[in-house]
């Protein structure tokens, strides 16, 4: 197909059209047994017409043909820390860096040190746990925004937005990134609390740096102590038989049995190489589940060290 | 981290006729399945430095114990050199579809892996969610949809800002999204759409490419002309969100394009405009225009680079051109790219020679997209004659007979129009070319020839006599028979004799 060469020099050219040539139309053209009509033709989604097409596009998505663009060669960098006071993660690729800087540095309420995966929860987070305005406005108007971007809806109490969310938006009920505050919660409030229980061990909570400075904050050890009922006894790693994890059962129902198992609760997460320099954070080490509260402290395991900057557990 | 979009083929040890089969074989079962509307592919995203950096493609199957300590030692391991290693052996342990199995049917054991995937220890998050995105791009149902528990936090992710984690969160939801519409049912309402058009503002690449092909799948749904594109009143769904216009803008020709994620959005826009929702909508916001100005830039790259993979983005922007003219909103188009700009036809054809060596079965949608801008349009027709465009069409037609059928419908579309136009049809090589035709058998083709035909002998005077004088009637004769072809015949008998 050999095209003029013009045609190129055309295409670079100028934009414009040409002055159409008249038309004159004999109404015998198209007559029977004639059917030609000029008409434009438009296909829907699924037509046949475009199946060649169609392959060829899912041919790339499974790779079997060229790849479009080249990947480009990630870099490797000389060693470095991470300069965030407190963390002496090391790294040797930027992009490491990076996510482990948004991962824990970035999106952290200064008040608490808590680290959100974006801005929009930290936001939220501050405006519901450190302004005293919102709590204000909170009592006698809907404060609690939606989680979930785009959605306008507010609640009255942060329960009320978690039921939405779970009903409106098929969210988890044990969403780890939506938590009541703690300070204002009550007791009784603990059973729908989304932290810890039926969850995997590793993170209590999970994305949220805890820095509560020991000496600051009575409240963390009592959490803990409220935990201690909420143990889910079967959970166990390491000790004796290896099980899964099953669903929770309250250490109180437990009570009496005498129990075999140690059950683990929420992982000390933190850079290991932090351990080694003094920070404080609380390893909760393995305790029965079935022990009443001030037995807790007596019983074992809580390896205390000054906390520094963002921890985490 | 994770780079590199090369396919599961490794070359070492597959030859080159290995390969072809293979492709041959893939191709097949992808026509079958469009045939019964199951099209559905999935990405895999593997960093294939570190692959083969951990020994090669060896896969082991893992079971059930070894998950288990696995799980352990990533929860509870003390050194995270150690927990980080236990995750990325069940990683490469579950890519093999056994270990899947295994996986998903241990209790807890996606309980555990989203914990993980939660967690703020970025390394172990980063390999939770590579384990996560095997799991998603299995071809078991079971397996893919055991990743549903997971799906709030992968969206929560998309508003924060590490772009390989983003990335791959996209990945995975993009392969969730196409096992099923149980699983979109869940997204939908969760906020993908919100989630994804504020996640389009990236400036990386690498997330923009996969945000593409998640919304690419999205608007691949079965029901996304219902449940998915409409231009609600709130921004849940596709046209009532930012997302054509980013989506347009991204299209946008220039030294910013780039060509992977253009790939993408491309067919995410082919799927919206095909689905005929609110094509209206798209044309206020700018399409046609954006869409003729990369079919004007693409002609220009296509000349330069022998590119591979520019048809992946011709195809798309093609139809969405090809459909789009067809709305009544198009007439009223103003602006920079009228698209009654000649450039156009020089760029479609270029993009036809391209098609010609490189990807033959495109070039019935190229000539389609002619067909729609000359239809209608005496501009286009006189275009095509004053930039000498009949003989290369021409040379079109011993391609395939769909092509044949095509390229006379558009040389209809041109004598239609009047003596005027077939005065520059008729000398040269339209006579002979048609009588060539006339010897071929199959019918479409055949009967386009004939309404050419009267188009020819009622407009152009002489044209009869010539086509006589060419044996015409016998080429004529072998199709007196032919049921849909037998009054046509007859009558240009009549009139090549009588006048």
């Amino acid at each position: 197909m050999q095209l003029p060469p013009a045609l190129h020099a055309r295409l670079a050219g100028a934009p414009g059209a040409a002055a159409p040539l008249p038309v004159q139309r004999d109404s015998l053209a198209g007559n029977a047994p004639f059917r030609f009509a000029a008409r434009q033709v438009r296909f829907p989604r699924e037509h046949e017409f475009f199946e060649d097409g169609d392959v060829q596009r899912h041919l790339y998505l499974q790779d079997v043909i060229t790849q479009v663009a080249a990947e480009p060669e990630r870099p490797r960098v000389p060693e470095f820390t991470c300069q965030v006071a407190g963390c002496c993660q090391a790294f040797d690729a930027l992009e490491d860096y990076e996510h482990h800087y948004h991962t824990l540095h970035g999106n952290v309420c200064s008040s608490c040190k808590r680290a959100f995966p974006s801005g929009h929860l930290l936001d939220t987070h501050i405006q519901e746990w450190h302004d005293s305005l919102f709590q204000i406005l909170a009592e006698r108007q809907d404060m609690y925004q939606c989680l979930v971007e785009g959605c306008t809806e507010k609640f009255r109490t942060s329960r009320d937005r978690k039921e939405h969310l779970v009903t409106h938006h098929l969210y988890p009920a044990d969403f780890r990134f939506d938590k009541p505050r703690k300070g204002r919660r009550p007791a009784s409030q603990v059973s729908t609390e989304a932290i810890g229980e039926d969850r995997a061990p590793s993170e209590g909570d999970a994305m949220e740096v805890c820095s509560e400075q020991a000496e600051a904050h009575p409240e963390p050890p009592r959490e803990r102590r409220v935990y201690s009922h909420r143990i889910p006894s079967t959970v166990c790693f390491g000790q004796g038989a290896s099980r899964g994890f099953k669903s929770t059962k309250k250490a109180s129902a437990r009570d009496g049995g005498a129990r075999a198992v140690n059950s683990q609760l929420t992982e000390a997460v933190g850079d290991a190489r932090v351990r080694g320099r003094d920070p404080l954070w609380v390893t909760r080490a393995r305790r029965a589940a079935a022990t009443p509260h001030n037995a807790l402290w007596r019983h074992v395991g809580w390896h205390v060290y000054p906390i520094l900057g963002s921890c985490s557990f | 981290m994770w780079s590199g979009r090369r396919g599961l083929l490794r070359s070492s040890g597959c030859g080159v006729e290995e390969l072809r089969c293979r492709r041959r074989e893939r191709e097949a079962a992808l026509r079958k399945a469009r045939r019964e509307q199951q099209l559905v592919s999935k990405r895999l995203l593997r960093d294939e430095a570190t692959e083969e950096a951990e020994g090669g493609c060896v896969v082991v199957i893992l079971g059930e114990a070894e998950i288990q300590e696995f799980l352990r030692l990533a929860l509870r391991g003390t050194e995270e050199k150690e927990r980080e290693r236990a995750l990325v052996s069940l990683r490469r342990g579950l890519q093999h579809p056994e270990t899947q199995q295994t996986f998903i049917r241990l209790e807890g054991s996606i309980r555990t892996l989203v914990g993980l995937l939660t967690s703020n220890q970025a390394l172990l998050q980063l390999e939770a969610a590579r384990c996560l995105h095997e799991l998603s791009h299995s071809e078991q149902s079971a397996v893919a949809e055991a990743c549903l528990p997971a799906t709030s936090y992968l969206l929560t992710y998309l508003s924060g800002h590490s772009s390989d984690f983003i990335e791959l969160c996209l990945y995975t939801l993009g392969n969730l999204i196409v096992e099923s519409e149980a699983v979109r049912r869940q997204l939908l309402p969760q906020g993908i759409v919100p989630a994804l058009a504020a996640c389009i503002q990236s400036p990386h690449l690498t997330v923009l490419e996969a945000l593409g092909y998640a919304l690419s799948q999205l608007l691949q749904a079965k029901e996304a002309p219902e449940k998915i594109i409409p231009s609600a009143s709130t921004d849940s769904l596709v046209l009532g969100s930012t997302l054509p216009q980013h989506i347009l803008q991204l299209l946008q020709p220039g030294p910013k394009l780039n060509l992977g994620v253009a790939v993408e959005f491309a067919w995410c826009l082919h799927y919206i405009i095909c689905s005929q929702v609110n094509n209206a909508l798209l044309i206020t916001q700018g399409a046609l225009t954006t869409l003729g100005l990369l079919l004007l830039d693409l002609a220009a790259a296509v000349q330069r680079t022998e590119d591979a993979g520019l048809e992946l983005l011709v195809c798309p922007v093609v139809r969405c051109l090809s459909n789009l003219l067809t709305e009544a909103a198009a007439e009223t188009v103003g602006g920079p790219m009228q698209l009654r700009d000649e450039r156009v036809l020089a760029a479609l054809f270029i993009l036809l020679q391209f098609f010609l060596h490189k990807q033959p079965s495109l070039l019935p949608e190229g000539l389609w997209l002619l067909n729609n801008l000359t239809a209608n349009s005496p501009s286009f027709c006189t275009s095509l004659i004053s930039l000498d465009l009949i003989e290369p069409l021409l040379h079109l037609l011993s391609v395939s007979n769909v092509v044949s059928v095509l390229v006379l419908t558009v040389l209809c579309n041109v004598a239609e129009k009047g003596p005027a136009y077939c005065q520059h049809l008729w000398p040269g090589l339209l006579l002979p070319t048609l009588l060539d035709t006339l010897a071929l058998s199959d019918t479409e083709v055949v009967g386009q020839s004939l309404e050419l035909l009267q188009l020819l002998f009622l407009y152009q005077p002489g044209a009869a006599q010539a086509f006589l004088q060419q044996s015409g009637l016998q080429a004529l004769q072998r199709h007196e028979e032919v049921a849909q072809l037998q009054d046509r015949v007859h009558a240009l008998q009549q009139t090549a004799l009588h006048g």
